[in-house]
């Protein structure tokens, strides 16, 4: 079966054996694998005799072997984590030669005279915690040094704030942000009207924008070739009927059909189902004449014939000659 | 204008640091999914593989339509499930008829695909068609042994990518030390001609021999099955330079309560906890008592004679 020079490599537990022919593949499946089973066997012997000649240390559940390197390198699932550049304040402790020196946690109060914390609840030296502030030349009568403090403290945490985005920002541009932070865009640029933030587009946005260029072509992006994923153009207007140039054989023109429901819609808008209007029409005619009779009749009733008004005959002879 | 999000919980941040690229990686996860069309046999040799890599493994069991690994606009979906379980291996199953039973094996770089291997599954046999002694069934976990036998495997390019491939995928974790009682199985590779291979698992027995070298007896237990190479794409040189880059040197192991002085040399630091006086217990060979109990046990003769004497009197 070849020569018993297998490669093993222990850091993977594995061995090969390239010297191993097939001078002719057993026809029988049982056969081939019987023949791979005893081959493997000879194999894993080998692996195990490297393994259990190791130095092994005695262990309650077993004895435990130191591996060594493995010879089959394998490739990384991701990237070496990049070194993180320094931030302002290391530069400067660097360039000054500023050591980093080990602080309690407790620290000795002498104005309480009890061991307290150096930062968080109840701390040592606290801003707030000051009774009275002497006046000093320089301030004016009017002005609150309590509150001064608080507006200082305020402006000392926004520069902290601030000088840690950048040094952030920095290791961001180096490709070392630390694995928990994320910077995120939030606001407008406050800087430069003109420009408008990156707004980000949403899915809709993204899956439109395609179809949007596609318009540009001959035949309005209808035969272009999709990506995959990527969904039909939308349609956009009404979707129009054309009736086909050659009729068949069928109850009646489809050209007059359609003609004919226009013009019923037409008439429609004029016709009303409930009113009738000529009808409606002579009946007010009708009521009106009927009124003005009434009217008549009452007038000539109630008036006398003197406040009869003048009826002027329209006789050419009545008309005086002057 | 930019905002620092950090996590709000201590589990987020653990969880952020566990998936951060670090100097000595985690395991590699493997996920296992199909595409749009699989045969049962494929279904079962996609259950039987993550059967094998249980603790390791994501099985997902939608049909993804939009997936062609070989494709070049195909893998945006694999990579965003790399992304979201931070897989770094994945088993593609989907049939055909012009690949049927088809296992695409690939493997992810900054969850980017890295390279693939395409392999149709023939002459298939699940785990529950082979017949052992359920003590010496491997346990979910161990390392596994692996024999490639055959020239194929170093001579054919296609074998030699296989060889890789299945070595990370069912190589298990990256150990330094083993415990030598635990090992159960192995994986064995046959390169029956320059495009198939015989995939065998089974499992290792020890039996005495006259030597402290045990002797090796294997059984086969687990799926096997033919695999038949049918296409592969390996990384282009830049970016296989960069995934196999390590980092030479190790990272120093601070040793607490040691220190070094100029004077003295090396000083150490030794913490005795108080010394509970009222608590401890009494042992009963304190030597301070010795000749108490000696006294004691002269008298208790003297004692029992006087009592032998007194049952003797109403007799």
């Amino acid at each position: 079966m070849g020569a018993e020079t297998y490669q093993i490599d222990l850091g993977n537990l594995m061995a090969f054996d390239p010297s191993h022919h097939f001078q002719s593949i057993p026809s029988a499946r049982e056969d081939l694998v019987k023949e791979c089973l005893q081959k493997g066997t000879e194999l894993v012997q080998a692996i195990a005799n490297a393994l259990f000649s190791l130095p092994s240390t005695e262990d309650p559940d077993g004895p435990i072997v130191h591996l060594p390197q493995p010879t089959t390198r394998l490739p990384r699932e991701k990237h070496l984590p990049k070194p993180k550049p320094p931030t302002k304040w290391e530069l400067f402790a660097k360039a000054k030669g500023i050591k980093n020196r080990k602080k309690d946690k407790r620290v000795f109060d002498e104005q309480t005279g009890a061991w307290k914390r150096r930062h968080g609840y109840d701390r040592v030296n606290d801003d707030k915690d000051v009774p009275i502030i002497e006046a000093k030349l320089t301030d004016e009568p009017g002005e609150d040094p309590f509150a001064q403090r608080k507006v200082e403290k305020k402006k000392r945490v926004e520069k902290q704030e601030k000088n840690r985005l950048q040094n952030l920002k920095q290791a961001m541009k180096a490709g070392a942000l630390p694995s928990h932070v994320q910077l995120a865009a939030t606001a407008l640029p406050i800087t430069g009207s003109q420009k408008e933030a990156p707004k980000k587009a949403s899915k809709e946005e993204l899956e439109n924008v395609a179809g949007m260029a596609a318009t540009a072509t001959a035949s309005g992006g209808k035969f272009d070739k999709k990506l995959p994923g990527e969904k039909a153009p939308k349609h956009a207007g009404k979707f129009r009927k054309f009736l086909p140039v050659v009729e068949g054989k069928g109850m009646g023109t489809q050209e007059k059909q359609q003609t004919e429901k226009i013009l019923n819609q037409l008439m429609a808008k004029s016709s009303h189902d409930i009113l009738d209007v000529n009808k409606a029409v002579t009946m007010f005619n009708v009521k009106k004449e009927r009124q003005r009779k009434k009217e008549k009749d009452r007038e000539v009733f109630n008036t006398s014939n003197k406040l009869k008004p003048k009826k002027k005959s329209l006789k050419k002879s009545s008309k005086k000659k002057n | 204008m930019l905002k620092i999000k950090t996590p709000r919980t201590h589990r987020a941040q653990r969880a952020l640091e566990k998936r951060a690229p670090k100097l000595v990686e985690n395991g590699k996860k493997t996920l296992i999914l199909h595409g749009t069309k699989t045969s049962n046999l494929l279904n079962s040799v996609l259950t039987q593989i993550y059967h094998l890599k249980r603790d390791s493994a994501v099985n997902y069991t939608k049909k993804n339509e939009n997936i062609r690994p070989f494709e070049s606009g195909g893998e945006t979906s694999l990579e965003f499930f790399s992304l979201k379980t931070d897989c770094s291996l994945f088993v593609f199953g989907s049939h055909s008829k012009k690949r049927p039973n088809n296992l695409v094996l690939g493997r992810m770089y900054d969850h980017h695909v890295y390279d693939l291997v395409e392999v149709g599954v023939e002459n298939f046999r699940p785990i529950e068609s082979f017949e052992y002694d359920k003590k010496i069934t491997p346990r979910i976990g161990s390392k596994p042994f692996f024999a490639f036998i055959g020239e194929g495997f170093e001579s054919v390019e296609e074998l030699k990518h296989l060889k890789e491939v299945l070595l990370d995928l069912f190589g298990g974790e990256v150990v330094e030390n083993l415990n030598l009682g635990g090992i159960d199985r192995v994986f064995v590779c046959t390169a029956t001609s320059s495009t198939t291979i015989l995939f065998m698992h089974c499992a290792l027995r020890l039996k005495r021999s006259g030597t402290s070298l045990p002797r090796m007896e294997l059984v086969e237990v687990g799926p096997s099955m033919d695999l038949v190479v049918r296409r592969h794409s390996l990384p282009n040189d830049s970016l296989k330079k960069e995934a196999m880059k390590t980092a030479s040197d190790q990272p120093k192991k601070k040793i607490k309560n040691v220190s070094s002085d100029i004077v003295q040399g090396k000083i150490g630091k030794i913490y005795i906890p108080d010394q509970q006086v009222g608590n401890m217990p009494l042992s009963n060979d304190i030597r301070g008592l010795k000749r108490e109990r000696r006294e004691a046990k002269k008298n208790k003769v003297n004692g029992e004679d006087q009592s032998k004497k007194r049952k003797m009197d109403p007799q």
